[in-house]
């Protein structure tokens, strides 16, 4: 095996070479409607079988679709978030083909004018390092139903609760290099669309979901034979079925072969992918426009005003706390994920210092919900109560040792800092006086390494300290010790 | 009992609001008509009891004076209408024990109105023929020359052979290309097909979504005023219908033509068309000219590449539409190992030769590497032929044309998918360009059977249409009964 | 578009007929073919039309796609949406196993 850790990521050292991966990504991301994206039955997740199916829904004969007002301003601000071209007049078409939880015998999309065209998203890497991604449109669409296989030995189950579901499809074109590229836009897009409200992003629930086009060439010639990977449903998986179909096609390359164009599956058991079973015959769509639906038009003031009502974005967002907050950019990046996150820190930080706050919340609060395998949501430590801990540290009632000890009483407990300081009498002694006893108890105890430091051993003066704070239990300013320590000792 | 199948239904409704006549036996008169013209196989499905109770609550409102426009008025619905808990087949065996949930908007609109089922006529199988000769249960008798077997036309074929058979005294039907215009001619009586977008198309059962419209097939111009006053109207559950007010088409029977402007189309008289038609079609133009219009010679350029461009996209949609007769969710289900063997035989079992005809084409045609050469051009296409009709509209008010280029043939004798769908030449380009088109009875030919002529009003001008056709139809004075007819 | 007497052959027709899941039976596949032939044979005559420069016309509505608030107000109708179903169990419609 060849040494890869100088590789680049996205690339894979083959016998004949180094090759480069080319991806590109669908992503399907559920609108947070209540009704569904042509017929007034619940859109919601996990209610019993058929519950939330109209007459439309199951296609019954005659019955017609009107759309929901809700997703095209959802599909028209995300399109804004997107930095992208919003079109004024869209068309709905059908993509006809059969399937058991398919009623209509067609989906309706939208294929040669979606509601959103060309964009672009700043993705931020690892390292720190940023890259721009093209989007190539975004259009509407149902979802299709739900099959169970599982049911019965010889029949399948059908589901069609998710059947007209509203789905944004987000295309991108193909310049994503590398899987964890793939995995950093899709983050990128996940929290674009909580901050608009769009969809909830719930890879787990399948709110959010990805295909992603996959093919390798070696670096500078053309585009090769692209595979699609179908309907995964997390990040780590989206990394692990790139990497594993990346390697799968240089393998084959490498052996003489060519790559068959097809659709592929992931199996998270074997971390490979494998081709679909039943190969639909060539597919041939047969595109047509909707005659049920007339042309999507709205007006350019309808768009501006969505525009206006749009919420900060996280890249004018992160720009926005380097510079009221004095963090870093790393910090900033990281707060800016997740709407809850920033919302949280922008609480928490208010009036108070931005670094520390940010310290605190990104190494010990983060540190410790993973610890207790809590979602930031479940947080015991509320924005305020964080707060409130970074002003008791910032006006000297509590040391940061003593802040350490009240923070794991405070995910302990819910208790507000304040209220845990008082109880356990932390507080940090500052008084003179108080503080000047201790020194002398530490100075009558230690007469020998007094005397010892008068003759020059300069370096036990942090013996002394340490004594004193240790005395006072922790509570004692240690800036307090120092000063009368320095002046005792003369 | 003759009597009462003697009214119309403006003078059996005026008769019932007078107390002249009760509901119940109007429709028991209808209900034993009915069973009178069996042979003539125009019900489907006969929903007696329902009929029954329907029109005891008429007479209750009418009792209390409470009476609503079609109060009483025992009417066909043609089975192409979702009616619930009423079996609704479209005359296709995949949907022979089909029983809706729910009513379409357009039968609702009539039972809300007053009106009374009689029960479900039989059509063409999914609305596709002009013949009825399509429909699994076998074809319609057309009542005139009734021992010859000649056909109603279609694909309402059911609905024209049920009004001028007199077992019922009106019925609905669709119309995608003249399905209501072509059997209206074909069997002496009116046929009404109002703008796209006037009726709602929610729970009728698709065949070509932006063609077919619903509309009245009755035996007078006035009888399809009142009932098109009830079924039209806007509907939020259809995106394309149109939430425009239709004025009380009433108020416009007797405006007259004078001053208006009638254009004859120089495409329409071509070779093919039978003589008794033509000369039926100079007495028209003559009546209208009498009665004061204007007559104006026109011309609609693109009319004969009409029937093509319709014979690409009613079949593409069609195709789209039948999609979801799968099997799965309703209707005959042929069980197989698989899911795509179940899908093949259910389907191929299902629907019958035009049907399958129609969805081949509409899968050819709109299949990659087709698209643009087929399903593209017919719709650039269809945009010149409406635009053939807004520049003609810019000069006259009205277009006349006759309905059909013959009258009606024997079952049975056109074998030949093409030469059926001749019979729709003069009726498609209007469909095509969403116009509202009537066809009115205004003679016999030499062999004894109705010539029907055709008038092409503005979209949205049904109350012109109707002045006009009410003009027309006095002139003529058609007031045959067809032989076959109950007495 | 083609213009030749024969612009489908029996191989088309298998592969149209298995696009629109529709079982031909055998011997029936020729007469199938021939009237296919003939009538799109007869919409050829579209290719005499020069339709440069004209736009598609999709519908002939002249209003725009209404829009419709997101209010639930349909489903729960699980007996409704099942009545007609060939087979159905514990809610679901029950179809031939499909492999994936």
């Amino acid at each position: 095996m060849n040494d890869t850790s100088t590789l680049k990521l996205g690339h894979i050292q083959g016998e004949t070479g180094i090759w480069e991966m080319v991806i590109g990504l669908e992503i399907h991301a559920q609108i947070s409607s209540k009704s569904k994206l042509f017929s007034g039955a619940s859109a919601s997740f996990g209610s019993e079988a058929n519950r939330n199916v109209s007459l439309v829904d199951a296609a019954m004969p005659g019955m017609l679709p009107v759309i929901n007002e809700f997703c095209v301003e959802q599909a028209v601000k995300t399109g804004l978030a997107l930095n992208a071209k919003i079109n004024n007049v869209s068309v709905f078409d059908r993509k006809n083909y059969f399937y058991a939880d398919l009623p209509q015998g067609y989906q309706i999309s939208q294929f040669t004018k979606p509601i959103v065209g060309e964009g672009e998203i700043i993705v931020d890497l690892d390292d720190g390092e940023q890259t721009t991604i093209g989007i190539e449109r975004l259009h509407l669409e149902q979802d299709a139903g739900k099959s169970l296989h599982d049911q019965h030995p010889t029949k399948s189950y059908i589901d069609l609760n998710r059947t007209g579901v509203a789905l944004m499809e987000i295309v991108s074109k193909p310049d994503i290099r590398s899987p964890q590229e793939a995995g950093a836009y899709v983050k990128k897009i996940r929290s674009i669309l909580r901050y608009i409200g769009a969809c909830d992003g719930n890879m787990e629930e399948g709110s959010l979901r990805a295909d992603c086009n996959v093919s390798v060439r070696k670096s500078g010639e053309e585009f090769g034979t692209r595979c699609e990977i179908k309907n995964l449903n997390s990040i780590r998986f989206i990394i692990q079925a790139i990497q594993s179909e990346a390697e799968r096609q240089v393998d084959i390359l490498e052996e003489g072969g060519t790559i068959d164009q097809e659709t592929r599956l992931f199996d998270t058991s074997t971390g490979e992918t494998r081709s679909m079973r039943s190969k639909e015959d060539a597919h041939d769509y047969r595109y047509f426009p909707d005659p049920d639906l007339l042309p999507l038009e709205f007006s350019e003031s309808w768009v501006q005003d969505i525009k206006e009502k749009l919420p900060e974005l996280p890249d004018s967002l992160k720009k926005r706390l380097i510079k009221d907050f004095g963090i870093t950019s790393y910090d900033a990046s990281i707060l800016v994920e997740e709407k809850d996150y920033v919302d949280f820190y922008q609480q928490a930080a208010n009036g108070r210092d931005g670094k520390l706050t940010a310290n605190w919340m990104i190494t010990e609060l983060f540190g410790a919900l993973k610890k207790d395998n809590l979602s930031f949501l479940e947080s015991p430590i509320t924005s305020e109560n964080l707060g409130e801990l970074i002003s008791l540290i910032s006006n000297g009632t509590i040391s940061g040792k003593i802040a350490k000890e009240v923070f794991s009483e405070m995910m302990k407990s819910k208790k507000s800092p304040s209220e845990i300081v008082k109880e356990k009498g932390l507080e940090q002694v500052s008084d003179d006086s108080e503080i000047l006893k201790l020194i002398d108890q530490v100075i009558s105890d230690n007469q020998d390494k007094v005397n010892e430091y008068l003759s020059g051993k300069d370096k036990l003066f942090g013996f002394f300290v340490g004594q004193v704070m240790k005395l006072s239990q922790g509570k004692a300013n240690p800036g307090v010790v120092n000063k009368l320590l320095k002046e005792k000792l003369k | 009992m003759s009597e009462l199948l003697d009214l119309n239904l403006v003078e059996a409704s005026k008769a019932l609001k007078n107390k002249e006549i009760s509901s119940l036996e109007l429709t028991k008169a209808y209900l034993k008509s009915i069973s009178d013209t069996s042979s003539l196989g125009a019900y489907l499905e006969i929903v007696e009891d329902k009929a029954i109770t329907m029109a005891k609550e008429s007479d209750k409102k009418l009792i209390d004076g409470n009476a609503r426009p079609l109060e009483g008025i025992p009417v066909g619905i043609k089975d192409m209408f979702c009616t619930k808990d009423i079996k609704t087949t479209a005359s296709s065996k995949i949907l022979e024990n089909f029983i809706p949930t729910y009513e379409s908007t357009v039968t609702q609109n009539l039972w809300n109105d007053g009106a009374v089922i009689l029960g479900k006529l039989s059509c063409d199988e999914f609305a596709m023929g002009s013949s009825n000769e399509t429909a699994a249960k076998g074809n319609v008798i057309n009542p005139w020359l009734k021992n010859k077997k000649m056909s109603p036309g279609g694909s309402s074929g059911g609905s024209a052979a049920a009004v001028a058979a007199r077992s019922a005294l009106a019925a609905t039907g669709t119309d995608t290309g003249g399905s209501i215009r072509q059997p209206a001619a074909f069997c002496g009586i009116t046929g009404l097909k109002p703008t796209y977008g006037r009726c709602s198309r929610w729970g009728i059962v698709a065949f070509s979504s932006s063609l077919d419209q619903a509309g009245p097939l009755t035996r007078t111009v006035s009888d399809a005023a009142l009932m098109l006053n009830s079924m039209a109207g806007y509907d939020q559950k259809d995106s394309t219908s149109a939430n425009l007010k239709m004025p009380d088409l009433m108020d416009y029977l007797d405006k007259g033509i004078k001053g208006k402007k009638i254009g004859i189309p120089k495409e329409y008289t071509q070779n093919g068309i039978s003589e008794d038609i033509v000369n039926f079609y100079e007495k028209s133009i003559a009546w209208l000219r009498d009665e004061g219009a204007e007559i104006i010679p026109v011309s609609l350029p693109h009319t004969k590449y009409a029937l093509p461009a319709y014979y690409i996209i009613a079949p593409a949609e069609a195709s789209s539409n039948l999609a979801r007769y799968d099997g799965v969710r309703y209707g005959a289900r042929q069980e197989a190992s698989s899911l795509d063997e179940m899908y093949e035989l259910t389907r191929g079992n299902g629907f019958g030769d035009e049907v399958k005809r129609r969805i081949m084409i509409g899968t050819y045609v709109l299949s990659s590497g087709y698209y643009d050469a087929y399903y593209l051009k017919a719709q650039k296409v269809r945009r010149l032929i409406k635009e053939d009709f807004e520049n003609v509209y810019k000069k006259v008010d009205y277009i006349l044309t006759p309905s059909t280029p013959t009258t009606s043939f024997e079952l049975g004798k056109k074998q030949d998918p093409l030469t059926m769908y001749l019979n729709d030449i003069f009726t498609v380009p209007a469909s095509l360009a969403g116009l509202p088109g009537i066809s009115l009875p205004v003679g016999l030919d030499k062999s004894g059977l109705p010539i029907g002529i055709q008038l092409i009003a503005n979209s949205f001008d049904e109350a012109g249409l109707i002045s006009t056709a009410r003009v027309l139809e006095m002139s003529a004075g058609f007031n045959f009964i067809a032989d076959g007819a109950a007495k | 578009m083609p213009n030749k007497d024969t612009i489908v052959d029996v191989p088309t027709v298998n592969k149209i007929a298995r696009l629109s899941r529709l079982d031909i039976p055998e011997v029936n596949k020729e007469s199938l073919t021939n009237d296919l032939n003939n009538i799109l044979g007869f919409v050829a005559q579209l290719d005499e039309v020069d339709t440069s420069n004209v736009e598609p016309l999709a519908s002939v509505t002249g209003h725009k796609l209404p829009l419709r608030s997101d209010d639930v107000n349909d489903g729960n109708i699980e007996d409704l949406v099942l009545k007609n179903a060939p087979e159905s169990s514990s809610g679901f419609f029950v179809v031939p196993k499909v492999i994936e």
